[in-house]
This record gives structure tokens, sequence and C-alpha cells, in this order.
């Protein structure tokens, strides 16, 4: 098939790829964007084999059907909750395939029937097998971490920033070394053992609660890839599918960073997390702690108008979402107003929350952003927080040097009454105490998410 | 030189076209923005299967192959799970 038809449906499957994305800026159109996106890969990967450069299909074939159907039980059995691992999963095969991709093309290019490798291919070659490598260690290490197979804390020792930049620099000369001489195929396969150990050490110092961050700065770093591997191969659809999930990458990961109001530096380097005050908070808590029961709070509701649900990663944890959608249900056959405030960094990767409550049936247009829910919680009768700590803490607000020093919160304390649903006053994710806890409009609720709700669905059912 | 300018014209059009696109999505939808997007970046799916099929060495196809099994893994996977989420996402 000539070059000329392949480009062409090549362009096809580009506009397809955009015009899934922009499917996307609406639920309702959410599916079928998703769709075009498929079709437009099957196009893509179809017109390539119509190449002529492809001389077997055994191969070809064969790791279809593998990855196919590894990919297939992945999607179909995994948890929502687990969503998180599975996306850093993907971004690394995603970083993986492009770092053998332009090895491939580089051995390649050294052969004598080949023409003399250009500066960009070589650029690009190193490029592409740095970002790749650093994507793959990197997503493996958080996917460990998310899948609880190695700590969640920070990891952290002496030198570290130093170490990291060495190893920066050393994948980077390797890198300049194939540019320099591109027959040499060994510096390749060097710097890439230098680059994955650079994903590996990126990702240790970062918590758990910095996950969504990380995740987001991946999954850029997995479409960069793929398009450095667009400028090895000279091939139009690599470099503008890598380029779009580039940037959406980068835009999430801001969104992040902005949520937690830190840098993308602080992030990375910054360790925040594990590190806990021992008695933290004593004296913030001490003798003002109002503890409440299923009962208590089944009475507070039934005098109220409006309800705003704040969840948060512990929710996740305790798979409560089906029981917090009972009892939303049963609040609202009582003409009782409920909504979901979302704050974006609840979770670990970004819209997580909203997932685990669309797997609950929760109606989508319930699920508030912050902006939009904050103005909102004056007029609240109870502010129903569960699981989540962070992101309601009133220190945000302080201008102090805090770890969560002017972070946007849900203004749940503006509530009238605020009930905390947590199994204990430990503190969250920025081993600080939280106010919030002690104040006078809140009563704690000491259990496990989902033991309170099914309690209170009870009490409710009864009262 | 030719060349490069052309696929530097396209990655900087790509770029902006992306930013405008994904700036207009909602929270709501970032997750399965992020493995949607996470199934397009295995579009290195093209490279591996040229890789694959070239047969130029024996560690030339072995490295495509592995190639393609990433690949595959991320693209089936990934657009599957997007799929799988939203479908839960609905109205009342």
């Amino acid at each position: 098939m000539s070059p000329n038809f392949i480009n062409f449906a090549y362009l096809v499957a580009a506009t397809l790829f955009i015009w899934g994305l922009k499917g996307l800026t609406h639920p309702r159109t959410a599916v079928q964007g998703n769709r075009y996106g498929a079709l437009a890969m099957f196009v893509a990967v179809a017109a390539t084999l119509l190449d002529q450069q492809i001389l077997s299909f055994e191969w070809i074939l064969l790791g279809i059907v593998i990855g196919g159907l590894i990919g297939a039980v992945l999607a179909a059995k995994i948890a929502m909750t687990d969503m998180p691992q599975l996306v850093a999963l993907f971004n690394g095969f995603g970083g993986g395939a492009s770092v053998l991709v332009a090895g491939a093309a580089l051995l390649e290019a050294g052969m004598p029937t080949t023409a003399a490798a250009t500066n960009t291919f070589t650029v690009a070659t190193a490029t592409s097998g740095i970002i790749g490598a650093v994507t793959f260690s990197g997503s493996i290490i958080a996917f460990a971490k998310l899948q609880e197979l190695m700590s969640g804390n920070p990891i952290m020792f002496p030198g570290q920033k130093t170490l990291n930049v060495l190893v920066a620099l050393v994948s980077v000369a390797l890198g300049a070394w194939i540019v320099i001489e591109p027959t040499a195929v060994e510096p390749y396969w060097i710097m890439t053992a230098a680059a994955l150990l650079l994903g590996v050490l990126i990702v240790i110092p970062i918590g758990g609660a910095d996950m969504p961050v990380i995740i987001a700065f991946l999954n850029a770093a997995s479409g960069l890839a793929a398009a450095a591997t667009g400028f090895v191969l000279s091939n139009n659809i690599l470099i503008v599918a890598g380029s779009l999930v580039g940037a959406s990458g980068l835009i999430l990961t801001q969104i992040m960073c902005k949520a937690m109001n830190r840098s993308l530096g602080n992030v990375f380097f910054g360790g925040v997390g594990g590190t806990v005050v021992v008695g933290a908070g004593n004296e913030i808590y001490e003798g003002k702690i109002k503890s409440t029961s299923a009962e208590e709070v089944a009475m507070l509701f039934d005098v109220a108008k409006r309800v705003v649900i704040v969840p948060g990663y512990g929710m996740a944890v305790a798979q409560a979402q089906h029981a917090v959608r009972d009892m939303a249900n049963i609040l609202e056959s009582r003409g009782i107003e409920v909504e979901y405030a979302i704050h974006p960094v609840a979770g670990r990767m970004p819209g997580h929350m909203n997932v685990l409550l669309a797997e609950a049936e929760v109606p989508y247009e319930k699920l508030k952003e912050m902006v939009h829910i904050n103005p909102t919680f004056d007029q609240t009768d109870v502010a129903l927080v569960i699981g989540a700590n962070d992101v309601v803490n009133p220190l945000a607000r302080e201008n102090n040097s805090g770890p969560i020093s002017g972070m946007p919160i849900l203004d749940v304390d503006k509530a009238r009454t605020v009930v905390v649903i947590k199994r204990s006053l430990s503190p969250g994710f920025a081993g600080i105490a939280n106010p919030l806890f002690a104040a006078d409009n809140t009563l704690m609720y000491f259990a496990s998410a989902k033991e309170a709700i099914l309690d209170l669905v009870a009490a409710l059912k009864e009262g | 030189m030719e060349n490069l300018v052309a696929a530097l014209t396209v990655f900087v059009l790509a770029v902006f076209v992306g930013f405008e696109i994904i700036t207009k999505i909602p929270p709501t939808l970032h997750t399965p923005l992020m493995s949607g997007s996470n199934a397009i970046s295995g579009v290195t799916l093209i490279g591996a299967l040229l890789s694959a099929g070239a047969q130029h060495t024996e560690l030339t196809t072995w490295l495509g192959f592995i190639a393609v099994v990433f690949a595959t893994v991320n693209v089936v996977g990934g657009f599957m799970v997007t799929n799988r989420m939203l479908s839960m996402f609905r109205r009342k």
C-alpha cells in the first residue's frame, strides 16, 4: 500500500483521537468519545499493517493476542478503588514500549542497508529512551506503593537530590554519546538503565496523598515518550497522539499541584507525609471532642433540609460508597437535599471519588466541585465528612509555613453541624492535627466508614 | 532538517489542541480522561508493529514483539476500562 494512503489513514486517526477527547468534555458524550478513540487506534493499526516494511505477521499477531488478553482481563476485573494502580501500570507499559521501539530503531539504523542516522533521529531516540524508561520504572514503583507491595510512605535518604541530579546527568550524557556516535548501541542500553534508576529514585520519596500528582505526571511522560518515538520514526500519528496525552497529563499535574498549593518541585523533593509528630494535637483536642452515635446523627437528619457529604480516601478504603448512596436515597426520600463535595485531590488519582460514587449509581450532577459547593456550606444543616481529613482542615487557611498552608479546602466548618466519621483522631497524610475535630459545631463519629454508614441507615429506618 | 520542522509543527499544534480541549474536561471525568488518554499513548503500538514485522534482525524482532505486548496491554486495557467507568456515569 502506498505511503500516501497510510498517511491519509493516520490523518483520519488523528482527527478521531481529537474528536474522541472532545467527547470527554461531557458525561453524556463521553462513552461515544472513548469509542472514537478506540476506532482511531484501530484505523491507525490497520493502516500500519499494510506497510510494506512489515514482512511477517506471526509475531505481531501473537503479541496482540497476549497483550490484548492481559489488558482485557485487567480492565474487566479491576475494582474501582484500585483504578489508580491500574492506570499507573498501563502508563508504565506505554513507556516501556517506547523504550523498546526506540532501541529497535537504533539497531536498525546501525545496519549498512539503511541511510545514515540524522541528528533528529538520534536526539529523538535518546529522548524516547530516557522518558520512556523513567515512565516505566516510576510507574512500577507507583503501582507497588498503591498496591501496598511496598510502603506508601516517602523513602528519603541523605544526598537524595544530589544522587537524582547525578543519575539524570549520566543518562543525558549517554544520550549525547548516541547523538555523536549513532552506531554505538551499548550506550543506549546503559542510558536506559540509568533512566530506569532515575524513575525509581523520583517516585520513592512520594507519599500516598501526593500520588494524584505523580500519576498525572507519569501520564504526561508516557505521552511525551510516544511523541518522541514519533520523531524517531518520523511518524505523525505518534507525534499527534503522544502530544495530546502529554498535554492532558501536564494539565492534570498542574491542577493537582494547585489543589494542594504546592509546586511540582515540592511534590518531588518535599517528601511530605509519613512524619507524624507524636502527641500532635493533644492540646487542641483536650476536652473539646464531642463524640456522637448513629441515633444522634439520625436525629440531626430529621430536622435537616440540606446535607452535604464529603467523601475522602477513607470512604474508598472502606468500600463504603454503596452504603453512602443507600443513606442518601433515604434522606432524599424524606425531602432532604443531598449533594457531594469533591475535593480535587480526594482519593489517589484525579477524579477518583467521582468514579467510586458513579459506580454506586450516584448521579453525576450531584457531585459538586469545590468552587461550586463552598459558597453553599453556610446554608447546609449537616456536613457529613467520611474518611477525609487534610482537605477539610481549617489550618490550611492560616498563613504560616505548615505543610498544608494555603491549600484550598472544603469549608465544611461553615455548616450548622459537622459530623466527622473517622476511626480515630489520628492525623491525615500531612501529619498535623485538625482543629475542625474540636470545633463547637463538630461531632466526631468514631467508626470505620462502612460500619458507621450502615448503622446510620439502620437508625434512619427505625426513626 | 525539513522533516524536523514539519514534525515539530505537528507536535506544537497538537499540544495546543490538547491544551484547548483538555482544559474543558470537567473534574468529574478526570479519572476516565487519564485512563483514556493512557490508552491513546499506547499508540507506540504502531512503532512496535513496524519493529516486530520488519524482521531486520532477530533482536529487533524480539524487541518489537515485547513492545507489541506492552503497548497492546496499554491500548486494549485502557480503552476497555475507560468504557467500563464511563458507562457508570448516569443522570438521575
